[in-house]
Formats: C-alpha cells, sequence, structure tokens
C-alpha cells in the first residue's frame, strides 16, 4: 500500500457512514481526492429503476470534498462543511459504481473552498456536480494512528 | 408495528400512479417503506392532517464523524431532499417522484446522535418545476441543524 493509499484508508476508516456505504479513496493528490461507492441495490431511491439515491451521491461528494481539503493540510484537523450545492445533470445508472472527484481550489485561514463531480466512468460526462465550502479548524479532528 | 417497518406491498409507480388516479393524498408511510434508501437511513414518515413531518431515527450507521460524534453531512443532506420530495409529491400528487434539479444545504449545527425531524415548505408549486424549502431539526424546532433549499422537477402532463 502506497502512503498516499494508506492515508485515504486512514481518513475513511473509522466514519460508520461512509463504511456502511462501501466508501473508499481511490486516489489522492495535492488538494485532490477520487472515492468511489460501489452499486448496491439497498441504497437505490427506487427499486424499479435500481437507481442509487440523490443521499448516496450527496454523501459521496461531501466525504471527497473533505478529503481533498485533509490532503491539501497533510493533517487530520476538524473540518465542518457550510454549505454544499449539487446540481443533478443526469440520474445515475443502476447497477455501475459511482466516482466522485473534489478540488480544494482555495484555502484560507479559515474557509476551504471545494469544487467537484459524480460520475460513472466520464469526469467530462458528470452525474452531478457539487460546490462546497468548509469551515477549517472546528473541533472533532482526529490525530493520525500513532501521533501523540 | 410501526410504518417503517412496513413491508412495502405495491411499488413505488402503482403507490403514485393509483393516487394521482384518484385525486387522493399518496400513502406517505407506505410511499417511504418502499423507498430502499430511506429504509435504509431510518426515515419514516408521520402526517397529522396536512402536517407532515419526517423522522430519521438515529443509528450508529449514520455517523460521519465520530470523535464529536456528529451525523455524517450527506445523511443530513439526503434526509433533507427525502424530506423535501415527500412534501412535493403530496402537494402536487403528480403521479411520479419529482426528480431533482439542485439543493443547496446549509448545515447550521452538527447533528447529534439523537432523532432528527424534517419539515418541507413548498414557496413555489409550478407546472414543472417546484421550488421547496426544507429544515431538519432535533430537540429544538426552533434550532434546525440543516435546511435544503431545493427545485424539483415535475413531468409534464398529458
Amino acid at each position: 500500500m502506497s502512503s498516499t493509499e494508506a492515508f485515504g484508508a486512514q481518513l475513511l476508516a473509522g466514519i460508520p457512514h461512509a463504511e456502511g456505504l462501501g466508501m473508499a479513496v481511490v486516489e489522492i493528490g495535492n488538494g485532490t481526492a477520487v472515492a468511489r461507492v460501489p452499486y448496491a441495490a439497498h441504497l437505490s431511491g427506487d427499486p424499479e429503476t435500481g437507481v442509487l439515491h440523490g443521499g448516496v451521491i450527496t454523501s459521496l461528494l461531501d466525504n471527497t470534498a473533505g478529503i481533498a481539503i485533509q490532503s491539501r493540510l497533510r493533517a487530520f484537523g476538524g473540518i465542518a462543511t457550510l454549505d454544499l450545492r449539487i446540481d443533478y445533470m443526469r440520474p445515475a445508472t443502476a447497477g455501475e459504481d459511482i466516482y466522485a472527484f473534489a478540488e480544494c481550489y482555495r484555502m484560507t485561514k479559515t474557509v476551504a473552498f471545494v469544487r467537484g463531480v459524480a460520475y460513472h466512468t466520464d469526469r467530462n460526462d458528470p452525474i452531478a456536480a457539487v460546490s462546497a465550502a468548509f469551515m477549517l479548524g472546528t473541533g472533532g479532528g482526529r490525530k493520525p494512528d500513532g501521533a501523540p | 408495528m410501526s410504518a417503517g417497518d412496513r413491508l412495502p406491498a405495491r411499488p413505488l409507480s402503482q403507490i403514485l400512479g393509483d393516487a394521482a388516479r384518484t385525486g387522493s393524498r399518496p400513502d406517505l408511510a407506505e410511499l417511504i417503506a418502499a423507498i430502499p434508501y430511506a429504509r435504509y437511513l431510518g426515515i419514516v414518515v408521520e402526517r397529522k392532517g396536512t402536517e407532515i413531518t419526517t423522522v430519521l431515527r438515529f443509528g450508529q450507521h449514520l455517523i460521519g464523524n465520530p470523535v464529536l460524534p456528529a451525523l455524517h453531512g450527506g445523511v443530513v443532506g439526503g434526509f433533507l431532499e427525502t424530506t423535501a420530495i415527500m412534501q412535493v409529491v403530496f402537494e402536487a400528487n403528480a403521479g411520479v417522484m419529482p426528480k431533482p434539479v439542485d439543493i443547496n444545504i446549509d448545515y447550521l449545527r452538527s447533528g447529534r446522535p439523537v432523532d432528527t425531524y424534517g419539515r418541507a415548505v413548498i414557496t413555489k408549486l409550478g407546472r414543472r418545476v417546484v421550488n421547496v424549502h426544507a429544515e431538519a431539526w432535533q430537540e429544538e424546532h426552533d434550532r434546525p441543524i440543516a435546511t435544503l433549499r431545493g427545485h424539483f422537477l415535475l413531468p409534464i402532463g398529458d
């Protein structure tokens, strides 16, 4: 496991909802992240179509945005979502995993600004787009394993 | 037995289609029980006359920050989106599920590990687009933990 993968795994480990959705970090850059949620019928919004509920996409985008910020901080500082805007471009395809890409494109001492997309295979053919702001330096942060 | 434990007897399309055809209000307790994601989260709907309250029963699988602990932002967002959709289904009674176009969520306080309640108000019921405002709270209704503003699309009437 690379240090990036190890860092990514640590960021999601012990987050019950992320684990419940089967979320996994695919890629981490400096201020960017890609994460995935595998398709699961029990997370659909309608059993007839099997399409995943928007809430699953919201969770994935929110979490991926947070990871993009953590990757830029390179620390487990406490962050809190201030607001999240999601545009739904098209319905997700039933049976297919959903990926999210998020980029923290601006960071001040107190606020981080993130944008991103949710997609199946092509980032340029998104299911949804997100724009979000996060507060930095809030309580509830975690220390990396082994840190004092 | 509570509504959330009820086995879905009919598919979504039939619940909504029958209600629209007969002009009667859709049974939201039956509807929510037919949505797998809502069952997974633990959402039930309570109706008192025309007042609809959604309830997100707390469960450990909803936690996004185990240190505080706090509900996951996506859970709160998904709950608010579901609350908004229930209100649109109830008032528009268009025979199908409304499709979200966009949603804006403001996170006001961290969601504590207790039950969460939701209410939505339709600010404009258009022919094709519905504007909705929803809020989620825990113990005190006047201290919401998050609010949502969203647009939902209805099918074109034939």
